[in-house]
């Protein structure tokens, strides 16, 4: 990267102070930067290596699961210094591997690197701004949430109750969480989620008042790429629901800690109330993960299509009627608590009116693949699979949304297969599709296409082999969050867990593609996409210069999406 | 230049600020909810909430000619050493007439022991009409070691059920408590 190419277009008028391409040294720019590519790298890191953790934790979580019985879990607990003497211990094993699985893949893997990463990176570049709004904030968020991390592992070796670390499920409901689980291991696993929460927080305030107040001179609300109203749905999601998940788990730690009774009957309190207070967050959190994904998909679809995407402000106020209306269904994940007939029918009833927004942005995106110009790269197969895993899953959810049904399937693995066909399939497709898409551009070095699409291939047969089986097991009976189970779940448990391998191998393709683009890639040029590729980002070189835009590019009236 | 800057510098921190406001009603809320909650629960009889009047507020319902079955239930939560009990397991009465109930509980420990009685009836649509004039859940209730009581509920069900379509089949309620050793049982009956 000795030598950056003059830009097109936006580079007439030399600040003489902001030489181009002047960067800081090492430390200083990777430790304390405030440039929104470099910290969105950072953020894109962070998250591939959290990632990988959280994977890895899902592979003990399959290899144990294979067969019935308890074959590598006292492994575990010996090797992580638990004592694997004491069965109990064992078990609890299981329950700090689940918590840890949901919480690394949920705050410190999806949110990251959809946010953080292609967030900081492509917000600022589409809106034709030079920089986030509040840069040294964006420093602050990226190094809570990886102190967050450092809490959160730590906790896996501080004693939790039964054995080490915090096994309290990502719910952290109480009483389990409060007295269920004597020890500093879910204190800190909850302040990692202060940590984390606090530094989402001031990035949704930088993304919100970036988007609105930063774009370039002629790009109304109206003409934004889609990628950016849905950061700007997602900004006001995390804005909104992250406080409210932060008093509830404050309050948990006074509870745990200096003897209030906000949720412990025995005091007047009521432990239900920390549900409502999680799923009120919640509800909103699992939309935050995925509208990032729906604007990447939006962008991809439409650059390979070579059309703007059909139905574009449909597409948007899609995204608004998600989050708004994600925020009042929150008791669908509490239909077993007692609610009664009516609220139960409210419940079912909101939530399947999100189908609607959703199926608005399903049909669009095959409205916008319908005649266009297909060009099968690997970022629009990428896509398409997206589309594909993302509708399974959410048709599993409108199956769920129905109270009576989910009465039975409550807790057993059918849940389990649908949030992870819209999450684990939908928004992490959508991430290596964006990953893909926008890879070249960041560093500047095209990857191997045959990778790309041997990687989705791969990894498409490896999750569909993990998780379509779990609707069988789910509907047989199959509850989720035990090591073991009867033996006649073994046989589509077997088949998951050699999906697992499958999802595993690709995974080794994807970091082959990058070692190779990185070592032996081509040049990317700056639009290496081609016509259909129309938003700011591919006006500058790959990757672009350190300083853009410092002079505002102008939208023409006509400018496409 | 300089100028220019500030104006946008200053539009940026308006936007953060009514942002960081956003999220920081959003947080009171989060902590309103307690209360608010407990509210809720109590106006409107959700999850089985039953309501609390006076003796005078008692004395102005009428008695309608329909009857009712109440059925009772007490038992404590694991660990807890003591045994409670309903004294009948059900009453027959009518909807709007006042009737007594009695519970017997008793310390089989050493040590005395403070408990607090959590409680809701089913189905849960009646909660709304559930009346409690005086009842032993009220307050915290102190028992010495060995120590045996009875302790009455006084109820009535609100002839108002009569006018809800969702509740005004239910022939039977049963009215149901569970013993906890109140969290602050430790300081109040320090052991002996």
């Amino acid at each position: 990267m000795a030598s950056i190419p003059a830009h097109e277009g936006f580079d007439a008028h030399h600040d003489d102070a902001h030489e181009h391409d002047h960067k800081p040294a090492f430390f200083q720019r990777w430790f304390m930067s405030t440039n929104h590519k470099d910290i969105g790298t950072l953020y894109l890191i962070f998250a591939i290596f959290a990632g990988i953790i959280g994977g890895g934790v899902s592979g003990i979580m399959r290899a144990e699961l294979a067969h019935p019985g308890i074959q590598y879990l006292g492994w575990w607990t010996h090797f992580l210094g638990g004592n694997d003497q004491d069965f109990n211990a064992t078990l609890h094993m299981w329950n700090v591997l689940i918590t840890a699985h949901g919480l690394i893949m949920v705050f410190f893997m999806v949110m990251p690197a959809l946010i953080g990463g292609f967030g900081n990176w492509f917000v600022p570049l589409m809106i034709g701004a030079p920089d986030m709004a509040f840069p040294r904030m964006n420093n602050i968020s990226f190094w809570l949430t990886f102190t967050g991390f450092c809490s959160l592992m730590i906790s896996a070796f501080m004693p939790g109750g039964t054995g080490m670390g915090a096994g309290t499920g990502w719910t952290v409901y109480a009483p389990l969480s409060t007295t269920g689980s004597v020890g500093p291991a879910v204190d800190f696993a909850i302040f990692a989620l202060h940590l984390a929460g606090a530094g989402s927080i001031l990035g949704a305030i930088n993304f919100i008042t970036t988007i609105f107040n930063m774009r370039a001179p002629g790009m109304t609300l109206h003409k934004m790429p889609l990628f950016v109203w849905s950061m700007l749905v997602t900004a006001f999601l995390l804005l909104l629901s992250l406080p409210v998940l932060a008093a509830a788990i404050t309050m948990l730690l006074t509870d745990r800690n200096f003897g209030t009774t906000f949720f412990n009957p025995a005091g007047g309190g009521d432990p239900i109330l920390y549900q409502h207070l999680f799923w009120f967050f919640g509800h909103p959190e699992v939309y935050i993960m995925i509208l990032p994904g729906f604007g990447i998909i939006s962008q991809i679809i439409s650059t390979f299509s070579k059309k703007p995407v059909f139905g574009y402000l449909g597409m948007a106020y899609a995204m608004v009627a998600i989050g708004a209306v994600g925020f009042i269904v929150w008791a669908h994940h509490m239909y077993t608590t007692g609610l009664d007939v009516n609220t139960k029918m409210y419940f079912t009833a909101a939530t399947m009116v999100i189908a609607v927004p959703t199926g608005i942005k399903i049909f669009s995106w095959i409205a916008t693949m319908w005649g266009g110009s297909l060009e099968f790269k690997s970022p629009l197969v990428w896509a398409i699979g997206f589309i594909f895993l993302f509708t399974v899953g959410g048709v599993t959810g409108v199956v769920l949304a129905n109270g009576g049904i989910d009465d039975n399937l409550q807790d057993t693995y059918y849940v389990v297969a649908h949030f992870h066909y819209v999450l684990s399939l939908g928004a992490v497709t959508s991430l290596f599709a964006g990953f893909y898409y926008w890879f070249p551009k960041m560093s500047g070095r095209m990857h191997s296409e045959f990778l790309s699409h041997l990687h989705f291939w791969v990894f498409f047969i490896g999750v569909n082999l993990i998780f379509f089986p779990m609707h069988f097991l789910g509907v047989q009976g199959m509850p989720r969050r035990y090591p073991d189970y009867a033996p006649a779940f073994e046989y589509w448990n077997t088949i998951a867990t050699n999906g697992y391998m499958v999802m595993a191998a690709s995974m080794v393709i994807f970091f082959i593609n990058i070692a190779y683009s990185l070592v032996a890639g081509k040049k990317a040029e700056g639009n290496y996409w081609g016509e259909g590729a129309t938003t700011l980002e591919w006006t500058l070189s790959s990757p672009p210069p350190f300083h853009q835009f410092e002079t505002l590019p102008v939208i023409e009236e006509a400018h496409a999406h | 230049m300089a100028l220019a800057l500030d104006a946008a510098s200053r539009r940026n921190r308006k936007v953060a600020l009514i942002a960081a406001i956003g999220a920081l009603a959003m947080l009171g809320l989060g902590f309103a909810s307690v209360p608010l909650y407990r509210m809720f629960c109590q106006a409107t009889g959700f999850n089985g909430t039953t309501q609390r009047s006076t003796a005078a507020q008692a004395a102005a319902v009428k008695a309608t000619g329909r009857p009712i079955t109440i059925r009772f239930d007490g038992n404590v939560v694991r660990g807890m050493p003591w045994q409670f009990r309903p004294e009948q397991v059900t009453q027959d009465g009518h909807i709007g007439e006042r009737k007594i109930a009695f519970f017997i509980a008793k310390n089989t420990s050493s040590r005395p022991i403070v408990g607090r009685a959590i409680f809701n009836v089913t189905p849960e649509q009646t909660g709304a009409y559930f009346h409690k004039i005086q009842c032993f859940c009220f307050n915290e209730q102190r028992l010495e070691p060995g120590e045996e009581v009875r302790m009455p509920v006084i109820y009535y069900v609100d002839p108002e059920i009569l006018n809800d379509p969702n509740a005004k089949d239910v022939s039977e309620i049963t009215l149901s408590y569970t013993f906890m050793e109140a969290a602050d049982s430790v300081q109040a009956a320090p052991k002996n």
